[in-house]
């Protein structure tokens, strides 16, 4: 099932939650909204549920447009953040609510339905919480129970509020992966909105990545990692290291490294080069860098290094030459990303 | 009509809502600000002017405020204990706190009447000592004191509650002496609240009528309050005047309120 | 919270043991003076003259109309305001509109009214010289001094209590299991009696009780509109001044005592309610 979002905008008060995005979203695809608080991630998924209205702009899934369809009749499994199952119900009853709801003549029988709400609760491996109330199992118990209700209705579009984010590190590892496979095994489209990069690049097809309420990127986890649009992305999806450096002729060289040149189209003038602490090569000295410390005694260390007055932190296996503090010693930058100095963040 | 959520059932609980509070609230209180002007300006301005109107005014808002006054550090010391202190029949002291809501008016007003009464349990003992209550303007104030206590205590409670203790133990810590920490950390943090259970004691008790009238003697001129003084404008078909009475008091007390709500804002904290 | 100082409080924090005790049993035996002496001068008024006359009191033509009739009133405004008391914190505890908070204030207002005024608006409308009085008359209705005149003033004076008993409630639990019903397919009522009064039953039920004790309790409003016709239009409450001003004080303390009864089972529902609710709140206000 597909779903194709147009130019959706929309405003509270003065501020922009939604501003002019648009997005498809292909058959069969797990996509994830990725963003800071307040980047309008959670609007566009509840504008998309029908749980808020933009001001303007097109909802359009499968081909049939939105407008003026309330949530009830959109079809769509939404999973909240905080899962808000009915408190007052047992986990069986919360699955089963969507059925019961169902017009007499399309409702299963009581014993279908019960038959349909076990399956599920199988399916999500909770098979035997069905008389507990949601007050009585664990928080990924919780979880799943929310989604076995979501699918209940067998949604075309599963949309997913933070699904992870009221767990601990743990429960969330293991049920991104559960997750992940249950949407291929059932074959959903499927959108979840998350602010941690890690989740994104882990469980989704591609990821949109918000801010103030545009999509600013949308691509596959390794084309967001290797090629962001801007430093915002850059510094988002991954640790970032920055450096001045100044644009003359289409080139752009980093300060105190007159040796590092990279291709841009950046205007000329002052810009900064974005790294990640691990594409810097260290080589040893002596040379234009000093190296204020080495820290770290896992397989990993990490080289506090003075280039010019700017700070660089790169990231170095064990088994790789490194120098100590004090030294100096050279840096060879295998990629730098370019980018104009940004504009005072809005 | 802007609506934010996707919630059915706005527009009918929204009519029910407003055709409810048009006909329940709005339509008598407009005739309440309209019909005292039949007087015409100076009919109304003679009308709430009589030294007897007067005399009633300065009586309800006096005693009110007198007996909010006496709430706050008695309702303070009851919050105090019922919140910072664990003892055997707390739950249950807490919840006569609110006998005085929960007591009919009429029932509070007759039962403090023999209490106080010169052959009433308390009165007989008051009475050698030269002390009048019932029949005399100290029995109005202490039928106000009686309903406005809770007032004052359910206001408090919540914030003394929330009250983080750190600021206790950080005064603490900087060598103050606990009555110097109460003194200089606890009561100023607790101030708005109890600017705000001093008004709601106000309020309360400018328009109390049931708890007063049977102990107040109601003497003209002097024991007489006036949401009595309607009474006996009504009774005396004297529509306007009543009216004109009402709207007074209204109007003298939203600007209590609207005062002490200001001060209370200027204090920083704003309660509810 | 509550909880938080059930283990006792750190040191630095408390009073001396001996402050604490005497502060403690001050403020008991003060409480128990002030709130539970009236009560019991109640009872004991109205036992002082033997059980035989709390009989005859209770079986008299005019209590039995007074008992009756408050039951009546309170019949026909408590569910009145409970409806709308639901509808009010519907739309106020779910949605953001314009003239919110206005609408706030004015089903809060009756609360800052004196009961006496909440009386008086109704003859104003009313009575026989009120804007709508004449024309009632030819209609040959009557509203002041009759039945229709005691429940709208009980109903003014009752007014805020369910809405302002759910409208925080409602607001802290938040819309998400009334939108997660909407998304698996409910309609309104379906979403209202699966989820909605489900979840604020509690709520709903602490409102309607003190809504309730106040509609029995109501003198200062119905006194204004009953025109205190005996055997008619007196409401207990009213029926304990009729009585008291007689001399009649075993009279008015019997009637006083089943009042005081009602509040007192009042006060323990509420605090039953409150701990199953899991919160404290002076919402009798």
């Amino acid at each position: 099932m597909s779903v194709e979002l147009r130019g959706l905008r929309k405003n509270y008060g003065r501020a922009a939650a939604l501003d002019d995005v648009s997005l498809t979203i292909r058959d069969g695809e797990f996509l994830a909204l990725l963003g800071p608080s307040g980047s309008g991630k959670t609007t566009l998924l509840r504008t998309l549920a029908g749980l808020e209205f933009a001001d303007s702009g097109e909802v359009i899934i499968n081909g049939q447009p939105m407008h003026g369809v309330p949530a009830r009749e959109r079809g769509i499994g939404f999973v909240f953040q905080h899962y808000a199952l009915f408190r007052h119900m047992t986990v069986a009853r919360n699955v089963a609510f969507g059925l019961e709801v169902l017009p007499r003549g399309r409702r299963p029988a009581a014993s279908a339905i019960r038959s349909r709400v076990q399956d599920l609760l199988d399916l999500m491996e909770i098979g035997n919480l069905g008389g507990r109330y949601p007050e009585q199992i664990s928080g990924g118990q919780r979880q799943r129970v929310a989604l076995a209700r979501a699918l209940a209705i067998e949604p075309r579009v599963l949309l997913l509020d933070e699904p992870f984010g009221a767990l601990d590190a743990k429960v969330r590892k293991s049920l991104r992966v559960w997750l992940r496979q249950l949407h291929d095994r059932m074959g959903l489209t499927s959108i979840f909105v998350t602010h941690d990069q890690a989740e994104a690049m882990e469980m989704a097809d591609r990821i949109a990545v918000l801010r103030g309420g545009r999509i600013v990127q949308v691509d596959a986890p390794e084309t967001l990692y290797a090629e962001p649009v801007d430093s915002f992305v850059h510094e988002f999806m991954g640790e970032s290291e920055k450096l001045q450096c100044s644009v003359i002729d289409g080139l752009a060289v980093i300060e105190g490294l007159p040796d590092a040149a990279f291709a841009t189209d950046c205007p000329k003038g002052p810009a900064i080069a974005l790294i990640r602490p691990h594409e810097v090569e260290v080589l040893p000295g002596p040379g234009p860098v000093r190296v204020e410390s080495v820290h770290g005694n896992g397989p990993i260390r990490r080289l506090r290094l003075m280039l010019a007055g700017q700070m660089l932190e790169v990231l170095k296996p064990e088994d790789a030459w490194l120098p100590v503090a004090g030294e100096t010693c050279n840096v060879d930058l295998a990629r730098a990303r370019i980018y104009p100095v940004e504009r005072a963040a809005r | 009509m802007t609506r934010r959520s996707a919630l059915p059932g706005f527009g009918p609980a929204l009519t029910i809502t407003l055709v409810w509070v048009s006909l329940i609230v709005l339509l008598p209180l407009t005739s309440l600000a309209v019909r005292p002007w039949e007087l015409g300006l100076m009919g109304v301005w003679h009308s709430i002017t009589e030294p007897r109107v007067l005399a009633a005014l300065r009586l309800s808002f006096g005693a009110a405020a007198l007996a909010a006054v006496v709430n706050v550090p008695f309702g303070l010391l009851v919050a105090w204990v019922m919140v910072r202190y664990r003892f055997p029949g707390r739950r249950l002291a807490d919840s006569l706190i609110d006998m005085p809501l929960a007591l009919p008016t009429a029932v509070a007003g007759i039962a403090l009447t023999a209490l106080f009464a010169p052959k009433g349990w308390i009165g007989a003992w008051l009475l050698p000592l030269g002390i009048k209550v019932a029949y005399t303007p100290v029995g109005i104030m202490v039928a106000l004191v009686f309903v406005g206590l809770p007032f004052v205590v359910r206001t408090l409670e919540p914030v003394l509650m929330d009250l983080p203790l750190e600021a206790e133990e950080a005064a603490a810590t900087l060598g103050a002496t606990r009555a110097q920490t109460l003194r200089k950390v606890v009561i100023p943090a607790l101030a708005p609240a109890l600017l705000a259970g001093f008004a709601a004691a106000l309020a309360r008790g400018v328009g109390e009528y049931g708890s007063v009238i049977f102990i107040a003697g109601n003497m003209p001129m002097l024991s007489e309050i006036a949401p009595l003084l309607i009474v006996i404008r009504l009774e005396q078909l004297d529509y306007a005047g009543a009216a004109a009475l009402g709207l007074v008091m209204l109007l003298v007390s939203f600007s209590i309120l609207l005062l002490l709500n200001l001060l209370q804002k200027r204090m920083g904290v704003k309660i509810r | 919270m509550s909880e938080a100082f059930s283990q006792g409080l750190p040191v630095a924090t408390r009073e001396r043991p001996a402050t604490r005790l005497v502060l403690t049993l001050f403020t008991v035996v003060l409480l128990v003076l002030f709130l539970l002496l009236p009560l019991a001068v109640v009872f004991t008024e109205a036992l002082s003259h033997g059980l035989g006359n709390i009989w005859d009191s209770l079986t008299d033509p005019e209590a039995i109309t007074s008992i009756e009739l408050t039951l009546l009133v309170a019949a026909i405004s408590v569910p009145l305001n409970s409806v709308c008391g639901v509808a009010a914190a519907w739309c106020i505890g779910r949605f953001q509109f314009p003239g919110r908070s206005l609408l706030i204030t004015l089903i809060e207002l009756p609360f800052s009214v004196s009961p006496v005024i909440s009386g008086l608006v109704w003859v104003l409308l009313f009575g026989a010289n009120g804007w709508f009085g004449p024309m009632l008359d030819r209609a040959g209705l009557r509203i002041i001094f009759a039945v229709p005149g005691l429940v709208l003033a009980t109903v003014l004076v009752t007014f805020p209590f369910v809405a302002r008993t759910l409208i925080p409630l409602m607001q802290e639990q938040g819309a998400s299991e009334e939108e997660a019903a909407i998304t698996l397919g409910a309609g309104f009522w379906q979403m209202f009696w699966r989820v909605t009064l489900p979840n604020i039953r509690w709520g709903l039920l602490y409102g309607v009780l003190l809504c309730n004790a106040r509609a029995m309790g109501e003198f200062g409003a119905v006194a204004v509109v009953s025109g205190h016709i005996r055997g008619q239009t007196m409401t207990m409450p009213l029926q304990v001044e009729a009585l008291f001003n007689d001399y009649d004080w075993v009279g008015a303390f019997t009637i006083a005592g089943l009042l005081s009864l009602l509040a007192l089972v009042t006060l323990a529902v509420k605090a039953a309610l409150e701990y199953r609710i899991g919160e404290r709140s002076g919402a009798l206000l």
